[in-house]
């Protein structure tokens, strides 16, 4: 199936966020959709799948003009999107979920939907259990989930935005390997948004560049990656410096902790960070490192062992003492678990300050939230509502909601979402803070971004915590390797030790 | 464009009043009555004479009082539905006060209104603590409260309090004189209570939206996890939410008692906390400012409307049907609202949803 974007047009306000794009998707090749933070990608992709409507402009599929009113026309049509932000019902079963899609009786046909299900995940080798809550999923299952709802209803076209950020690189390396089968195979069109160019590069048949809402060039794979740098940004970029910073003493000690779930107990978890250190924690998804992130931020009841902060036992201290104790958590699921839907950025800078003064002064709050906005380049006014910013500005959102002092910083996925500039940048300001004798610790599934910023590394497996190791010991290969459970060579392996880097 | 969307915002905020209009005078006209006439004399029944307009006063203040109560709750996503309960606990802590204080009027006055306050807020922090820590949905919480509070009422009416003629269901005997608010000469309404309830109204608008507590409200009612994670303390702002609901409507119930009935009835409330449910529905959170404004339309039906009944024979609960007709209309519309703002941004789960619809 060809589709074909005609000089779309969609502005918001006074932001172009779509100022005359074209683009062509051809059948049975994966097109790349790269730019910036809030170029437009998302915008562009929801246009052409009746999210939203366009101001003008033409879509064409298969020669033929259509105008979607709605995401179900467009599916109809065989154009599916797979969101930035996850949007499925989470109270549901994985089957329910998947029925949803395509069994529009008023009794669906349960054993006809499991059946499909099935047979699409064998197909695909996904390992679904479909009667498994979807809250309890990982976000790269989740993602698999919608990839197999979207196929039931007969998606030609399936559109993903921004999918690798928040997976795994196994996890990873699966979706790709599907997506080049839905494409060779299966002769389907697949739209790739990123700004991630090795994915790019490792992925698509050909990729258009967007720019401040417009096409800055397109180009067919291979390219040099130089070539797409400066399509997205206008320049290349200058290499990052940062000092290093002498470690202090112990901020967070996790001695033998056990951390109960439903899914998954880690058990007997041990870290010691100290003040200006950074932890990176590896791990397929769902291997525990995420219960341990939130156990130190105090967000898990642990059963065994203890956790302090500075020194001070905090084990089973609500949450308000760990941020009383200089701790701030930023979540994966940003809309879910860190920003409030409904609420302004300026309403967002006043509730984040929690020892402001009982009566606000809306004007400082104002002036407040436009000096931070400008400090951490967020495209968006003090009184827009969080939700009408682009996924990367909403990450910068809660990136600037920090407060200043801080002993830990505790974080999942920091930079999921930016773009490579503004996730240099990013971590620029987070290295600064270690210079005030902040401790970071930080999950990624980037095992780049692990190994340039992480001064020590944890692997979870299966929810066992690995010894950490250091950062400069330690390849992409070697840590691939602890991720999937094999044997990383000696010294890593028998879990609990205190390793001081 | 802005322009654009101010005046929809506009025609949209007035559509209920004509959908109204239209909904009542269809079921009048099948009733074989003239709406005209109808609307008429509820008018008439209203606002005719002073002692009509007094009336209305006076039917208003109750509802302001815990519509503004509700709008706290409202804000932090709550549906109090036990303001009702709340009524009646104000209304027998004023009246223990009224009953044992042998003090002078203001000071009495002044003990009584603090009593029921303290009532309401206590039976408001029942639902919260049922909510918070019995993980018990504050509806279901409400309506059970709701039941407690009047059989507490009536077991108090017929027992301790049982006048000296014998308990019936027409409650105790009168307050002494020193326990009833004043009214504005031989008029039906205190003036008071028309201060308490406008003072009310002012606060909770100003609390919400001038205030840390108000903002971590908001935050809670529309994203809870968002803002636990951002530090907003979740137990205690739940809690104070619905203390200080229930608080307004112990307020509401102690007027009920001093000024309107003179005494402890078994019906205090009278459904005022369900009506009041449906100012606060209306309103919004974000509106509180409009309360009076609604609960005054609404309180003019319900004193207009028994005129239906003498004048052209039609069964005054019409003034029922007219309320909620008015509520119908709101929703519609603005439901309506949500839905374009929807189509026009990203629709969350409308593929889904949509497809549900059409099955
Ligand atoms: N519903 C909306 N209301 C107002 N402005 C919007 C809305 N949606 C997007 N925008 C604006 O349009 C621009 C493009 O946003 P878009 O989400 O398409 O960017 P993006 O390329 O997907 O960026 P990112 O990589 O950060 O996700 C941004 O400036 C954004 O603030
Ligand atoms: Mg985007």
């Amino acid at each position: 199936m060809k589709v074909e974007l005609i000089d779309i047009h969609k502005h918001f306000g006074s932001v172009r966020a779509n100022d005359g794009v074209s683009m062509t998707i051809e059948s049975g090749s994966i097109h790349g959709l790269l730019g910036e933070n809030g170029a437009g990608k998302t915008t562009l992709m929801k246009c052409l799948t009746g999210y939203q409507t366009i101001d003008s402009g033409t879509i064409k599929v298969n020669g033929q003009p259509v105008a979607f009113a709605s995401p179900a026309e467009a599916i109809r049509h065989g154009i599916g999107m797979l969101h930035q932000e996850p949007l499925d019902f989470p109270q549901m079963r994985v089957l329910d979920n998947f029925l949803l899609g395509f069994d529009t009786r008023l009794i669906p046909d349960r054993r006809a939907g499991q059946n499909r299900l099935q047979e699409l995940g064998t197909r695909f080798r996904f390992e679904l259990d479909p009667d498994a809550e979807v809250t309890s999923l990982t976000i790269g299952e989740r993602q698999q989930l919608e990839i197999l709802r979207l196929l039931a209803l007969g998606a030609q076209v399936i559109i993903l935005d921004e999918p690798t950020t928040g997976i795994s690189a196994p996890q990873k390396a699966k979706l790709f390997a599907t997506l080049r089968q839905l494409a060779d195979d299966e002769r389907r069109s697949v739209v790739f948004v990123s700004h991630k160019l090795e994915e790019v590069e490792q992925l698509c048949d050909r990729v258009t560049v967007l720019r401040h809402g417009r096409v800055t060039g397109e180009a067919e794979m291979p390219c040099p990656v130089s070539t797409l740098v400066e399509l997205m940004f206008g320049r290349s970029l200058p290499p990052l410096e940062c000092p290093t910073v002498e470690h202090g003493p112990p901020v967070l000690q996790v001695e033998g902790a056990t951390i109960p779930s439903y899914r998954l107990t880690v058990a007997d978890t041990r870290l010691e960070v100290r003040s200006g250190e950074v932890v990176g924690i590896a791990g397929l998804e769902g291997s525990g490192q995420r219960l341990f992130l939130r156990a130190c931020a105090g967000l898990e009841r642990i059963t065994a062992g203890r956790i302090a902060i500075d020194g001070k036992a905090l084990s089973h201290a609500p949450y308000r003492k760990f941020l009383d104790a200089g701790i701030a958590y930023l979540p994966a699921n940003r809309m879910d678990e860190g920003l409030v839907t409904g609420l302004t950025l300026t309403e967002h800078f006043a509730l984040a300050n929690r020892t402001g003064p009982f009566f606000i002064d809306w004007q400082a709050a104002r002036k407040e939230a436009a000096e931070r906005i400008q400090h951490y380049n967020v495209i968006g006014r003090p009184e827009s509502p969080v939700e009408a910013l682009s996924g990367g500005n909403q990450q910068r959102v809660l990136l600037a909601l920090l407060r200043q002092k801080l002993r830990l910083l505790l974080m999942e996925h920091p930079t999921r979402g930016l773009d490579v500039e503004s996730s240099n940048w990013v971590w620029q300001q987070l290295l600064a803070r270690r210079e005030d004798g902040t401790a970071i610790v930080f999950i990624s599934a980037d095992l780049d971004e692990l190994l340039e910023y992480a001064d020590r590394i944890v692997v979870f497996y299966g929810g066992r915590m690995l010894a950490p190791v250091a950062a400069c010991d330690t390849t992409v290969e070697g840590l691939g390797y602890m991720i999937a459970g094999k044997e990383p060579g000696a010294g890593a392996q028998q879990g609990g030790a205190h390793d001081e880097a | 464009m802005k322009h654009n969307d101010r005046w929809i915002n506009l025609l949209m905020g007035i559509a209920p009043i004509p959908l109204t209009l239209v909904f009542t005078s269809l079921i009048l006209l099948a009733m074989g009555a003239s709406p005209w006439e109808a609307y008429r004399n509820i008018f008439n029944g209203a606002f005719s004479s002073p002692e009509k307009v007094a009336d209305v006063f006076a039917a208003c203040v109750p509802l302001v009082l815990c519509s503004a109560g509700l709008a706290i709750t409202f804000a932090a996503g709550q549906w109090n539905v036990g303001v009702e309960g709340q009524i009646i606990l104000g209304a027998i802590f004023a009246t223990w006060a009224a009953r044992t204080l042998a003090w002078p009027q203001v000071p009495l006055l002044a003990a009584m209104l603090l009593a029921g306050l303290l009532g309401g807020a206590l039976w408001g922090s029942f639902a919260g603590l049922l909510k918070v820590f019995g993980k018990v949905h504050e509806i279901f919480g409400g309506l059970g409260l709701n039941y407690l509070a009047q059989a507490l009422a009536i077991w108090l009416i017929f027992n301790p309090w049982k006048p000296a003629g014998g308990a019936t269901m027409s409650g105790t005997d009168l307050f002494p004189e020193a326990a009833r608010m004043p009214h504005l000469g031989h008029l039906r309404v205190a003036p008071l209570a028309v201060v308490l309830a406008l003072i009310a109204v002012a606060l909770v608008t100003f609390l919400l939206r001038g205030t840390r507590w108000g903002l971590e409200l908001k935050a809670l009612g529309k994203g809870f996890v968002s803002a636990f994670t951002l530090g907003v303390p979740a137990t205690p702002r739940l809690l104070t939410a619905f203390a200080a609901c229930g608080g307004m409507a112990g307020i509401a119930g102690t007027i009920l008692c001093s000024a309107r009935y003179i005494r402890m009835i078994p019906a205090i409330s009278g459904g005022q906390g369900y009506l009041a449910l449906l100012v606060a529905l209306i309103s919004g959170s974000s509106n509180p400012q409009w309360i009076p404004f609604i609960a005054f339309f609404f309180a003019a039906a319900g004193v207009g409307s028994p005129q239906l009944e003498y004048n052209m024979h039609l069964d005054s609960s019409l003034g029922g049907v007219l309320e909620a007709s008015v509520v119908l209309s709101v929703m519609f519309v603005s439901g309506w609202r949500v839905l374009l703002a929807r189509k026009r941004s990203q629709a969350a789960a409308l593929v889904s949803a949509e497809q549900e619809v059409t099955a």
